[in-house]
């Protein structure tokens, strides 16, 4: 009599209790990763999967700077060196490189004004290098016209200066 | 309770359990519990102080400079990002920012960060909502700057702390990643971090965050926003090379980081940062 009940209501939920506890420790086994553990810098901080910092190295450059543009470009890059937009990547204004050549065979170039505003739209504001940067205001000056209607942006001057 | 006196003790009732059968199961169920510790690792002191140890002297600890006095908002940094890091472009989700901020000769103070300078800051209005903005009259501006944000890959990160399943976690070399394989997106590190730096990846669906570019540095190269940057506002470098030129501008002249009063030690470092900026 004793027994039946233990057996009943003890035995059997600790049995199952157990089956589940070696089931989550057998799947755990499987689905954790052999590298997922404590690592430099500790437990609070370090807790991770260390094949992941391989996986972020691998991840594609987009922008590949001018000195990549400088490998072919060198008419266009010998230009600009030589103007106050030698500070201004390639990149900025004709899109990331990566791929190009071949794929993409060229880049799109954005000649919006909305480019050109990002510098040269006039804010005046005091102790601040953007007001000595030379600007305009957008609405007023020549509307809805791209600037290199005008100005040539490897080599800006003021037309007429 | 009808019998009371010494001989209620040894009388039980069917189904009862005796002192010696309680025990016994007490240390079944115990031992069974005991079990799941099994999985887990135990650390010595000496093993938990040597990774601690380790990780304030390796050879690269990368930092970030930030020149506030340098940047004109062109947002040519933001732009860079995005297009680097696969962030969809016309979504408002971004590694790092450009901050406006206007101080006027009345005590008044406007702040703004439309799209986050994705398109830099091409109007003196200041947005201060979807499609509304605000005139400012330029004599009326008592001081105006702006200042890039991005994650502060701090040395206490709270969305390290946070993270339920190990998913985020502070490289060797001081950069804060997410482990997008193993992000269950819960953002509780979205709702950790003080600085606003942390967002769900549109595309992903897991937790997002500036890594320093991680690809680039791997290969020597700067991040985007530092390459992008046409003023050097920003820059990057090791914290552990007494050479470096960065490491020189941190510790030898007057600095400041975002929200110090949080502890959690930021890695982002500015020059000229006003008392106004949060």
């Amino acid at each position: 009599m004793k027994n039946r009940v233990l057996n009943n209501h003890l035995l059997r939920p600790l049995l199952v209790v157990i089956g589940v506890i070696i089931i989550v420790l057998v799947v755990r086994q499987l689905y954790v990763p052999g590298d997922f553990g404590i690592h430099v810098p500790g437990y609070t901080y370090g807790w991770y999967r260390e094949g992941n910092i391989e996986d972020w190295k691998q991840v594609t450059v987009k922008y590949q700077g001018r000195e990549y543009c400088a490998n072919c470009h060198t008419t266009e890059v010998d230009l600009i060196s030589t103007s106050p937009h030698a500070i201004i990547q390639c990149e900025n204004c004709h899109g990331p490189g990566v791929g190009h050549p071949p794929d993409p065979p060229k880049l799109v170039i954005d000649k919006s004004r909305e480019l050109c505003l990002r510098c040269h739209s006039e804010l005046q504001y005091p102790s601040n290098p953007r007001s000595a940067i030379k600007g305009i205001d957008p609405v007023a000056h020549n509307p809805n016209v791209e600037c290199v209607t005008c100005h040539n942006p490897h080599k800006p001057t003021i037309p007429g200066a | 309770m009808s019998s009371t006196g010494p001989e209620s003790f040894s009388r039980r009732e069917p189904g009862s359990i005796s002192r010696r059968d309680f025990l016994k199961k007490t240390a079944i169920v115990a031992a069974g519990a005991l079990i799941p510790l099994a999985a887990l690792e135990i650390l010595s002191p000496a093993r938990a102080q040597a990774l601690v140890d380790d990780a304030a002297t390796g050879p690269l600890h990368w930092v970030f400079l930030v020149d506030t006095y340098k940047c004109v908002g062109c947002g040519f940094c933001v732009k860079a990002c995005k297009l680097e890091n696969e962030v969809p472009y016309e979504t408002e989700a971004t590694r790092t920012w450009v901050e406006r901020y206007v101080l006027t000769k009345d005590g008044g103070f406007h702040a703004d960060s439309p799209e986050g300078a994705r398109d830099g800051f091409i109007t003196p209005k200041i947005k201060i909502g979807p499609g509304e903005y605000q005139d400012i009259k330029p004599e009326d501006i008592a001081k105006a700057y702006f200042v890039p944000k991005l994650c502060n890959q701090c040395n206490l990160p709270p969305c390290v702390q946070v993270c339920p399943v190990g998913a985020t976690y502070k490289a060797p070399d001081g950069v804060v990643l997410v482990d997008r394989t193993w992000c269950i997106g819960c953002g509780y590190c979205i709702m950790a971090c003080p600085y606003g730096a942390r967002f769900f990846h549109p595309k992903y669906r897991t937790a997002e965050k500036c890594n320093f570019c991680y690809h680039r540095l791997a290969k020597g190269l700067s991040p985007a926003c530092v390459q992008a940057c046409p003023f050097g506002a920003r820059q990057i470098g090791n914290l552990n090379d007494p050479n470096d030129p960065v490491a020189k501008v941190i510790t030898t002249e007057r600095i400041a980081v975002l929200k110090s009063e949080y502890g959690t030690k930021p890695q982002v470092f500015y020059l000229g940062l006003d008392q106004e900026v949060r």
